[in-house]
């Protein structure tokens, strides 16, 4: 059995997490970045894709190529990087520095301490178990994410002919990785009556392939014994499936590509309270959740459409746990909620005369609406946003004004879901 | 002739509209937030290409694919022929992020190029 310390632990070495720990590294902080997979990079390792770090490398990059770039920056600062490393338990001691038991293969069991810690632990996929499909229950079933893994860092394929439930980006993305593998997909099926990935992956994966998307439907049954051989898809009309008109697709795979939640499970042993619009913990403007001296970035604080914000967002996680530990702490902060036109924003606390970017996740659709800062009740400012939909996460830059007691966010002029 | 086409270059997703007399090559288009837009729909209309991305076996058990990307986007008509033609490849490592896996792919003056690095 083993101890070590260091001053910041990082758990999860995923964009996130090496992004944080390149930056608290570069600052002179002694950091030591987990993760339990045997390579750093996170799920990017399995996106592999192009369609990352337009914004934080201006160059049009695979998952692996980002991931790889990243990776080099944390060990280049001088992070200790040990993968194969998984965090089992988290406790906070009396002197308020934090224990967490880690299983790695080399060490076995063995013990980190840290001054602080950052939670990069990314996210979970739901799974069918979370929506209920009902049928039976034969091999061929796979959350989307498990079957990208099986043919991308595996080399194996899944079925020959897919239906894939939920039209997320993963979803999508799937459905185009299936079609160069020469597996048919028959359809994508969602239950909203809009698309929830990525406008530009609908046209990239599904119509330059003439894959139908059937909007507002749902698989209502799975047939066979072993291996799935056919669903039923059937429309909604008022919420309600149309069992008139449903129709059967035969198909030896189903995918479910049906929504992810950030990763908590250890945080909490740490007491940090949990938003449950995000599913991830509540922080404020330092990215420090309700325990002192924790905090939390990326998918597993809530789930981003794009790693670039997830880099920016633990860059700033980072400078903040830079700050702390030499002991600065500012108080001065006021509430940040949202109207019902957005379902969360990310920080719910932020500092009086400092200039914050804000996260938001809209739940209106619309071709135009006008994102609204309130102080006090009052518009301080505004943006005209062309496209608005709830895939496509917000990002806003505000200045909080000095004397306000507490901010608010709203979309006006859209479609309510 | 007037079309409707979304840039897909980035994430952002402009719904552009492209309108042209008889050469698409021509085409006024609007709609893009930036210039990258313009050239995508005239691309689109003109010569569809595509970055490709795939996996090829390695001789590693270990990590036994390696992601790998077109050097540039890919003519679209030629995505198949190019696919079967790389699920053929078996590379051995060690192999650095960018390298050459397959020169001049179909003679479109493309590479095939590495997206990791391998030991
Ligand atoms: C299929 C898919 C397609 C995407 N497409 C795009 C795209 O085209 N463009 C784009 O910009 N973004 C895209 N994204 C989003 C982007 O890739 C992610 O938001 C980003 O990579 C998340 O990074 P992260 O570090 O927060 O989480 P992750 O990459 O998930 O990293 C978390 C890490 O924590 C580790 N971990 C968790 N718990 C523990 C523990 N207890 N002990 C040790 N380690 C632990 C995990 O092993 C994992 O490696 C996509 C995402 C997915 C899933
Ligand atoms: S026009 Fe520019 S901003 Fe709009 S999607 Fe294309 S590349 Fe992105």
């Amino acid at each position: 059995m083993k101890n070590i310390s260091c001053d910041v632990l990082v758990v999860g070495a995923g964009a996130a997490g090496l992004c944080a720990g390149s930056v608290t590294s570069k600052h002179g902080l002694d950091t030591i970045i987990i993760d339990r997979e045997d390579q750093p990079g996170g799920i990017l390792k399995q996106c592999i894709h192009n369609g990352f770090g337009l914004r934080y490398f201006k160059e049009e990059l695979t998952g692996p190529e980002y991931a790889c770039r990243v990776a080099k920056l944390a060990a280049d600062a001088g992070a200790k990087i040990m993968t194969g490393t998984t965090a089992v338990e988290a406790k906070k001691n009396a002197d308020g520095s934090f224990t967490f038991k880690v299983f790695s293969q080399k060490e076995k069991v063995c013990y980190i301490s840290s001054k602080a810690v950052l939670f990069t632990t990314g996210c979970r996929e739901r799974t069918r178990g979370n929506i209920i499909t009902p049928g039976t229950r034969p091999a061929g079933v796979f959350t989307a994410g498990a079957a990208q893994k099986l043919l991308n860092i595996s080399g194996y394929l899944p079925g020959k002919c897919a239906v894939i439930v939920g039209s997320g980006d993963i979803g999508l993305i799937m459905a185009r990785r299936l079609k160069w593998c020469g597996i048919d997909v028959k359809a994508v099926v969602e239950i909203m009556r809009h698309p929830s990935g990525l406008t530009r992956n609908i046209v990239q994966c599904l119509d330059d392939f003439g894959i139908p998307l059937y909007l507002g439907h749902s698989v209502t049954n799975i047939y066979g014994k072993e291996r799935v051989e056919a669903v039923d898809i059937t429309p909604l009309a008022d919420g309600k499936p149309d069992f008139s008109k449903t129709f059967k697709v035969d198909c030896d795979t189903l995918l479910f590509s049906v929504g992810l939640v950030p990763e908590v499970e250890l945080a909490k042993q740490l007491e940090v309270k949990i938003n449950p619009a995000t599913g991830g913990a509540f922080v404020d403007d330092d990215y420090e959740t309700t325990t002192p001296m924790v905090f939390a970035s990326g998918n597993g604080l809530h789930v981003h459409d794009l790693v670039d914000f997830v880099s920016e967002e633990s860059e700033r996680a980072a400078g903040s746990i830079c700050r702390r530990l030499s002991g600065a702490k500012n108080s001065d902060k006021v509430p940040v909620t949202v109207e019902k036109t957005l379902k969360y924003v990310v920080p719910t606390q932020a500092t009086r005369g400092e200039k914050q970017s804000f996260y938001f996740r809209p739940l209106i659709v619309a071709n135009k609406a006008t994102l609204e800062a309130r102080a006090d009740g009052k518009i301080i400012k505004k943006r005209l946003i062309p496209f608005v939909r709830p895939a496509e996460m917000l990002e806003f830059e505000l200045e909080i004004p000095a004397e306000c007691k507490e901010m608010e966010f709203a979309l006006t002029g859209g479609e309510l879901l | 002739m007037k079309k409707e086409l979304i840039c897909i270059s980035c994430p952002q997703g402009c719904r552009l509209t492209a309108e042209y007399a008889a050469d698409p090559a021509q085409a006024e288009v609007s709609g893009n937030r930036c210039p990258r837009g313009k050239t995508y729909a005239i691309t689109e209309l003109t010569d569809p290409r595509r970055v490709v991305t795939a996996v090829v076996p390695t001789t590693d058990s270990a990590r036994p694919v390696l992601p790998v990307r077109t050097s540039e986007p890919f003519p679209k008509g030629k995505i198949a022929e190019l696919l079967n033609e790389l699920y053929k490849i078996k590379v051995t490592p060690p192999i650095s992020l960018g390298e050459v896996i397959q020169k001049n792919a179909l003679d479109t003056g493309i590479d095939i190029i590495s997206a990791e690095n391998r030991n």
